[in-house]
Protein backbone atom coordinates (compact mmCIF):
# COMPACT_ATOMS: atom_id res chain seq x y z
CA UNK A 1 0.00 0.00 0.00
CA UNK A 2 1.31 3.42 -1.32
CA UNK A 3 1.93 6.61 1.08
CA UNK A 4 -1.71 7.91 1.85
CA UNK A 5 -0.60 11.14 0.96
CA UNK A 6 1.17 11.15 -2.64
CA UNK A 7 0.84 7.65 -3.65
CA UNK A 8 4.69 7.05 -3.81
CA UNK A 9 6.97 4.23 -1.38
CA UNK A 10 5.95 4.61 1.97
CA UNK A 11 8.72 4.77 4.84
CA UNK A 12 6.70 4.12 7.90
CA UNK A 13 3.42 3.06 9.40
CA UNK A 14 2.25 4.84 11.61
CA UNK A 15 1.08 3.19 14.86
CA UNK A 16 -1.96 4.45 15.97
CA UNK A 17 -3.91 4.73 12.46
CA UNK A 18 -1.89 2.58 9.99
CA UNK A 19 -1.21 5.46 7.84
CA UNK A 20 1.63 4.84 5.66
CA UNK A 21 3.94 7.80 4.75
CA UNK A 22 6.80 8.66 2.20
CA UNK A 23 9.93 10.46 3.18
CA UNK A 24 8.32 14.11 2.69
CA UNK A 25 5.51 13.32 3.93
CA UNK A 26 6.60 11.84 7.33
CA UNK A 27 9.22 14.55 7.75
CA UNK A 28 6.20 16.95 7.19
CA UNK A 29 3.87 15.26 9.62
CA UNK A 30 6.67 14.90 12.21
CA UNK A 31 7.45 18.46 12.10
CA UNK A 32 3.70 19.58 12.23
CA UNK A 33 3.07 17.26 14.95
CA UNK A 34 6.42 18.38 17.23
CA UNK A 35 5.75 22.38 16.46
CA UNK A 36 2.09 21.83 17.49
CA UNK A 37 3.40 20.21 20.92
CA UNK A 38 4.97 23.23 21.53
CA UNK A 39 2.16 25.52 21.09
CA UNK A 40 -0.62 22.94 22.81
CA UNK A 41 1.42 22.83 26.04
CA UNK A 42 3.21 26.28 25.68
CA UNK A 43 7.05 25.09 25.84
CA UNK A 44 8.21 28.16 24.58
CA UNK A 45 7.79 31.77 24.92
CA UNK A 46 7.66 34.85 22.18
CA UNK A 47 11.11 35.41 23.42
CA UNK A 48 12.94 32.44 24.84
CA UNK A 49 16.39 31.41 25.47
CA UNK A 50 16.73 28.01 25.78
CA UNK A 51 19.23 24.88 26.23
CA UNK A 52 19.44 21.87 24.53
CA UNK A 53 20.33 19.09 26.61
CA UNK A 54 22.36 17.21 23.63
CA UNK A 55 23.64 13.51 23.95
CA UNK A 56 24.39 13.47 19.85
CA UNK A 57 22.19 10.43 20.28
CA UNK A 58 19.14 10.19 17.98
CA UNK A 59 16.74 12.18 20.12
CA UNK A 60 18.60 15.25 21.37
CA UNK A 61 20.24 15.95 17.81
CA UNK A 62 16.21 15.72 16.37
CA UNK A 63 15.07 18.15 19.13
CA UNK A 64 18.48 20.63 18.64
CA UNK A 65 17.88 20.42 14.54
CA UNK A 66 14.46 21.33 14.71
CA UNK A 67 14.56 23.91 17.50
CA UNK A 68 16.99 25.73 15.50
CA UNK A 69 14.90 25.21 12.42
CA UNK A 70 12.38 27.34 14.49
CA UNK A 71 14.94 29.57 15.47
CA UNK A 72 15.86 30.73 12.00
CA UNK A 73 12.62 31.89 11.73
CA UNK A 74 12.10 33.12 14.78
CA UNK A 75 14.58 35.54 15.58
CA UNK A 76 13.96 35.74 19.23
CA UNK A 77 14.82 32.33 20.49
CA UNK A 78 17.84 31.82 21.60
CA UNK A 79 19.63 28.22 21.72
CA UNK A 80 23.03 27.06 23.21
CA UNK A 81 23.83 23.14 23.40
CA UNK A 82 24.82 21.84 26.96
CA UNK A 83 26.30 18.15 26.54
CA UNK A 84 27.29 16.18 29.83
CA UNK A 85 30.29 13.62 28.89
CA UNK A 86 29.08 11.00 31.63
CA UNK A 87 32.57 8.82 30.96
CA UNK A 88 31.05 5.84 29.63
CA UNK A 89 33.55 4.21 27.49
CA UNK A 90 32.86 3.03 23.93
CA UNK A 91 29.48 5.25 23.61
CA UNK A 92 29.95 8.53 24.75
CA UNK A 93 33.16 9.65 22.64
CA UNK A 94 30.68 8.36 19.11
CA UNK A 95 28.22 10.63 20.26
CA UNK A 96 30.23 13.54 21.30
CA UNK A 97 31.68 13.56 17.85
CA UNK A 98 28.19 13.89 16.06
CA UNK A 99 27.22 16.06 18.72
CA UNK A 100 30.25 18.56 17.75
CA UNK A 101 29.73 18.10 14.19
CA UNK A 102 26.38 19.14 14.37
CA UNK A 103 26.55 22.12 16.40
CA UNK A 104 29.69 23.58 14.16
CA UNK A 105 27.70 23.31 11.17
CA UNK A 106 24.64 24.88 12.38
CA UNK A 107 26.72 27.18 14.18
CA UNK A 108 25.29 26.52 17.35
CA UNK A 109 27.28 27.20 20.76
CA UNK A 110 27.98 23.94 22.39
CA UNK A 111 29.34 24.06 26.00
CA UNK A 112 30.63 20.72 26.67
CA UNK A 113 30.87 19.46 31.13
CA UNK A 114 32.49 16.44 32.29
CA UNK A 115 31.82 13.70 35.31
CA UNK A 116 35.60 13.14 35.87
CA UNK A 117 35.76 16.97 35.96
CA UNK A 118 32.85 18.19 38.44
CA UNK A 119 32.70 14.87 40.38
CA UNK A 120 36.56 13.62 40.34
CA UNK A 121 35.60 10.61 38.46
CA UNK A 122 33.94 8.95 35.26
CA UNK A 123 31.00 7.36 35.41
CA UNK A 124 33.10 3.93 34.12
CA UNK A 125 34.96 4.48 37.74
CA UNK A 126 31.83 5.70 39.48
CA UNK A 127 30.07 2.48 39.26
CA UNK A 128 33.22 0.89 41.04
CA UNK A 129 32.73 2.86 44.29
CA UNK A 130 28.86 3.55 44.48
CA UNK A 131 26.96 0.65 45.08
CA UNK A 132 24.44 1.25 43.23
CA UNK A 133 22.51 0.92 39.81
CA UNK A 134 24.84 2.92 36.93
CA UNK A 135 21.48 4.18 35.67
CA UNK A 136 20.91 5.92 38.81
CA UNK A 137 24.04 7.30 39.48
CA UNK A 138 24.30 8.61 35.98
CA UNK A 139 20.53 10.04 35.99
CA UNK A 140 20.85 11.77 38.97
CA UNK A 141 24.34 13.57 38.47
CA UNK A 142 23.47 14.07 34.69
CA UNK A 143 19.85 16.16 36.04
CA UNK A 144 21.91 17.77 38.53
CA UNK A 145 24.53 19.00 36.20
CA UNK A 146 22.62 20.29 33.56
CA UNK A 147 20.14 21.98 36.14
CA UNK A 148 23.50 24.02 37.61
CA UNK A 149 25.06 24.35 34.33
CA UNK A 150 21.79 25.48 32.69
CA UNK A 151 21.69 28.22 35.30
CA UNK A 152 24.64 29.29 35.02
CA UNK A 153 24.61 29.86 31.65
CA UNK A 154 21.09 32.12 32.43
CA UNK A 155 19.01 30.27 30.24
CA UNK A 156 14.96 30.13 30.85
CA UNK A 157 14.19 26.48 29.43
CA UNK A 158 16.36 23.12 29.21
CA UNK A 159 14.88 21.43 26.36
CA UNK A 160 15.35 17.31 26.60
CA UNK A 161 15.07 14.92 23.81
CA UNK A 162 12.56 12.54 25.73
CA UNK A 163 9.78 11.11 23.75
CA UNK A 164 6.75 9.31 24.25
CA UNK A 165 8.27 5.91 24.86
CA UNK A 166 10.62 7.71 27.67
CA UNK A 167 7.25 9.25 29.34
CA UNK A 168 5.78 6.40 29.14
CA UNK A 169 8.47 4.36 30.61
CA UNK A 170 8.95 6.66 33.77
CA UNK A 171 4.67 6.72 34.17
CA UNK A 172 4.75 2.67 34.76
CA UNK A 173 8.10 3.06 36.61
CA UNK A 174 7.01 5.63 39.39
CA UNK A 175 3.40 3.48 39.54
CA UNK A 176 5.63 0.65 40.47
CA UNK A 177 7.48 2.17 42.52
CA UNK A 178 4.50 3.97 44.26
CA UNK A 179 6.22 7.46 43.83
CA UNK A 180 3.18 9.56 42.67
CA UNK A 181 5.46 13.04 43.31
CA UNK A 182 8.00 11.89 40.77
CA UNK A 183 5.05 11.46 38.65
CA UNK A 184 3.43 14.67 39.08
CA UNK A 185 6.73 16.35 37.97
CA UNK A 186 6.51 14.99 34.52
CA UNK A 187 4.48 16.14 31.77
CA UNK A 188 5.71 18.08 28.64
CA UNK A 189 6.64 20.72 30.92
CA UNK A 190 8.29 19.22 34.33
CA UNK A 191 8.06 20.74 37.96
CA UNK A 192 5.07 21.13 40.34
CA UNK A 193 6.03 24.96 41.15
CA UNK A 194 8.25 27.19 39.58
CA UNK A 195 11.38 27.73 41.07
CA UNK A 196 14.43 30.23 40.87
CA UNK A 197 16.88 27.33 41.33
CA UNK A 198 15.55 25.11 39.04
CA UNK A 199 15.49 25.55 35.74
CA UNK A 200 12.10 24.25 33.81
CA UNK A 201 12.47 21.42 31.37
CA UNK A 202 10.52 20.91 28.03
CA UNK A 203 10.11 17.81 26.15
CA UNK A 204 9.35 18.73 22.26
CA UNK A 205 9.01 15.17 21.64
CA UNK A 206 6.44 14.41 23.82
CA UNK A 207 4.04 12.92 21.82
CA UNK A 208 6.77 11.43 19.02
CA UNK A 209 7.23 7.72 19.46
CA UNK A 210 10.59 6.33 19.52
CA UNK A 211 10.45 4.64 16.36
CA UNK A 212 9.10 7.86 14.73
CA UNK A 213 12.23 9.85 16.19
CA UNK A 214 14.53 7.14 15.05
CA UNK A 215 13.15 7.55 11.29
CA UNK A 216 13.11 11.31 11.35
CA UNK A 217 16.39 11.30 12.72
CA UNK A 218 17.85 8.84 9.95
CA UNK A 219 15.78 10.04 7.10
CA UNK A 220 17.26 14.18 7.97
CA UNK A 221 21.06 12.03 8.55
CA UNK A 222 21.25 13.50 11.99
CA UNK A 223 22.75 10.58 12.92
CA UNK A 224 23.64 7.39 10.40
CA UNK A 225 24.13 4.88 14.09
CA UNK A 226 22.00 4.65 16.58
CA UNK A 227 24.32 3.83 19.64
CA UNK A 228 22.70 1.41 22.84
CA UNK A 229 24.91 2.65 26.40
CA UNK A 230 26.53 -0.13 27.35
CA UNK A 231 24.71 -0.17 30.64
CA UNK A 232 21.11 -0.01 29.23
CA UNK A 233 20.39 -3.64 30.37
CA UNK A 234 21.44 -3.10 33.81
CA UNK A 235 17.87 -1.14 34.56
CA UNK A 236 14.12 -1.51 35.66
CA UNK A 237 13.75 1.21 32.78
CA UNK A 238 15.15 -1.66 30.43
CA UNK A 239 12.71 -4.42 31.86
CA UNK A 240 9.68 -1.73 31.34
CA UNK A 241 10.55 -0.55 27.87
CA UNK A 242 10.68 -4.38 27.00
CA UNK A 243 7.18 -5.19 28.45
CA UNK A 244 5.86 -1.78 26.89
CA UNK A 245 7.29 -2.86 23.79
CA UNK A 246 6.07 -6.59 23.74
CA UNK A 247 2.56 -5.10 24.31
CA UNK A 248 2.73 -2.52 21.67
CA UNK A 249 3.57 -5.09 18.62
CA UNK A 250 0.17 -6.88 20.20
CA UNK A 251 -1.58 -3.69 21.34
CA UNK A 252 -0.76 -1.10 19.22
CA UNK A 253 -1.42 2.29 20.23
CA UNK A 254 -0.63 1.25 24.18
CA UNK A 255 1.85 3.11 25.28
CA UNK A 256 -0.22 7.11 23.16
CA UNK A 257 -3.30 5.56 25.49
CA UNK A 258 -0.37 5.65 28.53
CA UNK A 259 0.32 8.96 27.81
CA UNK A 260 -3.09 10.18 27.07
CA UNK A 261 -4.50 9.00 30.32
CA UNK A 262 -1.40 10.32 31.80
CA UNK A 263 -2.11 14.09 30.61
CA UNK A 264 -6.06 13.75 32.24
CA UNK A 265 -4.90 13.61 35.67
CA UNK A 266 -1.27 15.13 35.36
CA UNK A 267 -3.12 19.06 36.43
CA UNK A 268 -4.57 17.08 39.15
CA UNK A 269 -1.32 15.66 40.28
CA UNK A 270 0.41 18.88 40.29
CA UNK A 271 -1.96 20.78 42.46
CA UNK A 272 -1.94 18.03 45.13
CA UNK A 273 1.77 17.74 45.47
CA UNK A 274 2.06 21.78 44.86
CA UNK A 275 -0.17 21.92 48.13
CA UNK A 276 1.70 19.36 50.09
CA UNK A 277 5.12 19.19 49.29
CA UNK A 278 7.08 22.22 48.81
CA UNK A 279 10.68 22.28 47.73
CA UNK A 280 13.21 22.31 50.16
CA UNK A 281 17.01 22.73 49.91
CA UNK A 282 19.86 20.55 50.65
CA UNK A 283 21.63 21.38 53.62
CA UNK A 284 25.02 21.02 51.91
CA UNK A 285 24.82 22.40 48.45
CA UNK A 286 21.46 23.91 48.78
CA UNK A 287 20.29 23.12 45.42
CA UNK A 288 16.57 22.49 45.80
CA UNK A 289 15.52 18.80 46.50
CA UNK A 290 12.89 16.78 48.12
CA UNK A 291 14.37 15.81 51.63
CA UNK A 292 17.00 16.80 53.49
CA UNK A 293 20.57 16.20 51.79
CA UNK A 294 19.92 15.50 47.62
CA UNK A 295 20.15 12.83 46.15
CA UNK A 296 23.39 13.64 44.75
CA UNK A 297 25.39 14.49 48.04
CA UNK A 298 24.16 11.51 49.53
CA UNK A 299 25.66 9.28 46.34
CA UNK A 300 28.85 11.47 46.45
CA UNK A 301 29.08 10.35 50.24
CA UNK A 302 29.94 7.13 49.37
CA UNK A 303 32.44 7.89 47.43
CA UNK A 304 34.62 9.85 49.98
CA UNK B 1 19.03 -12.70 0.55
CA UNK B 2 21.71 -10.57 2.99
CA UNK B 3 20.62 -9.38 6.13
CA UNK B 4 22.67 -7.31 8.83
CA UNK B 5 21.49 -6.98 12.28
CA UNK B 6 23.00 -3.76 13.80
CA UNK B 7 22.48 -4.65 17.17
CA UNK B 8 24.13 -7.35 17.44
CA UNK B 9 26.67 -6.72 14.38
CA UNK B 10 26.01 -10.01 13.00
CA UNK B 11 25.69 -11.04 8.64
CA UNK B 12 23.33 -13.63 7.60
CA UNK B 13 21.76 -15.25 4.55
CA UNK B 14 17.83 -15.66 4.81
CA UNK B 15 15.42 -17.38 2.63
CA UNK B 16 14.00 -14.44 0.72
CA UNK B 17 9.92 -13.80 -0.48
CA UNK B 18 8.98 -13.23 2.53
CA UNK B 19 7.80 -9.61 4.38
CA UNK B 20 9.24 -7.62 6.41
CA UNK B 21 7.38 -8.61 9.28
CA UNK B 22 7.76 -12.12 8.85
CA UNK B 23 11.69 -11.64 8.76
CA UNK B 24 11.48 -9.95 11.96
CA UNK B 25 9.52 -12.96 13.18
CA UNK B 26 12.12 -15.18 12.28
CA UNK B 27 14.36 -13.46 13.99
CA UNK B 28 12.65 -13.33 16.94
CA UNK B 29 12.96 -9.33 16.94
CA UNK B 30 9.91 -6.87 17.88
CA UNK B 31 8.71 -4.61 15.23
CA UNK B 32 8.59 -1.79 17.42
CA UNK B 33 11.82 -1.69 18.26
CA UNK B 34 13.41 -1.16 15.38
CA UNK B 35 13.22 0.36 11.64
CA UNK B 36 14.20 -2.02 8.67
CA UNK B 37 16.18 -0.35 5.57
CA UNK B 38 15.90 -2.64 1.94
CA UNK B 39 18.48 -1.17 -0.63
CA UNK B 40 19.30 1.79 1.97
CA UNK B 41 15.74 2.67 1.63
CA UNK B 42 13.53 2.53 4.80
CA UNK B 43 10.71 0.37 4.52
CA UNK B 44 7.22 -0.86 5.65
CA UNK B 45 6.69 -4.30 7.59
CA UNK B 46 4.46 -4.97 4.74
CA UNK B 47 7.33 -4.98 2.05
CA UNK B 48 7.93 -8.16 0.51
CA UNK B 49 11.56 -9.38 -0.15
CA UNK B 50 13.81 -10.59 -3.16
CA UNK B 51 16.66 -12.03 -3.36
CA UNK B 52 19.06 -9.59 -4.15
CA UNK B 53 17.59 -7.18 -1.70
CA UNK B 54 20.48 -6.02 1.22
CA UNK B 55 18.60 -5.18 4.05
CA UNK B 56 19.41 -3.48 7.34
CA UNK B 57 17.91 -4.04 10.74
CA UNK B 58 18.79 -0.75 12.80
CA UNK B 59 17.89 -0.71 16.46
CA UNK B 60 16.21 2.57 17.76
CA UNK B 61 16.78 2.14 21.15
CA UNK B 62 19.30 4.51 22.59
CA UNK B 63 19.34 3.93 26.52
CA UNK B 64 19.07 6.37 29.17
Amino acid sequence: MPCKNCKTKPVIQLTNNNVKLCKSCFIRYFEKKVLKTIRKFQLLDKEDNVAVALSGGKDSLTVLYILNKLASTKRNLKLTAILIDEGIKGYREHTIKDAKKFCKENKIPLKIYSFKKEFKYPLDTLIKKINEKSCTICGVLRRVLLNKKSRALKVKKLATGHNLDDEAQSILMNQFKRNMPLSARLGPKTGVMPNEKFIIRIKPLYLMTELETATYAHLRNLTTKFNECKYVSDSLRDNVREFLNNFEERYPGTKNAIIQSFLEILPLLKEHYAKIGGIKYCKNCEEPCSSEICRTCKLLEKIR
Amino acid sequence: MKVYIQKTNQNKNMKSNITVKELLKQLNINTTTVIVSVNNELTTLDRNLKDKDNVKILSVISGG
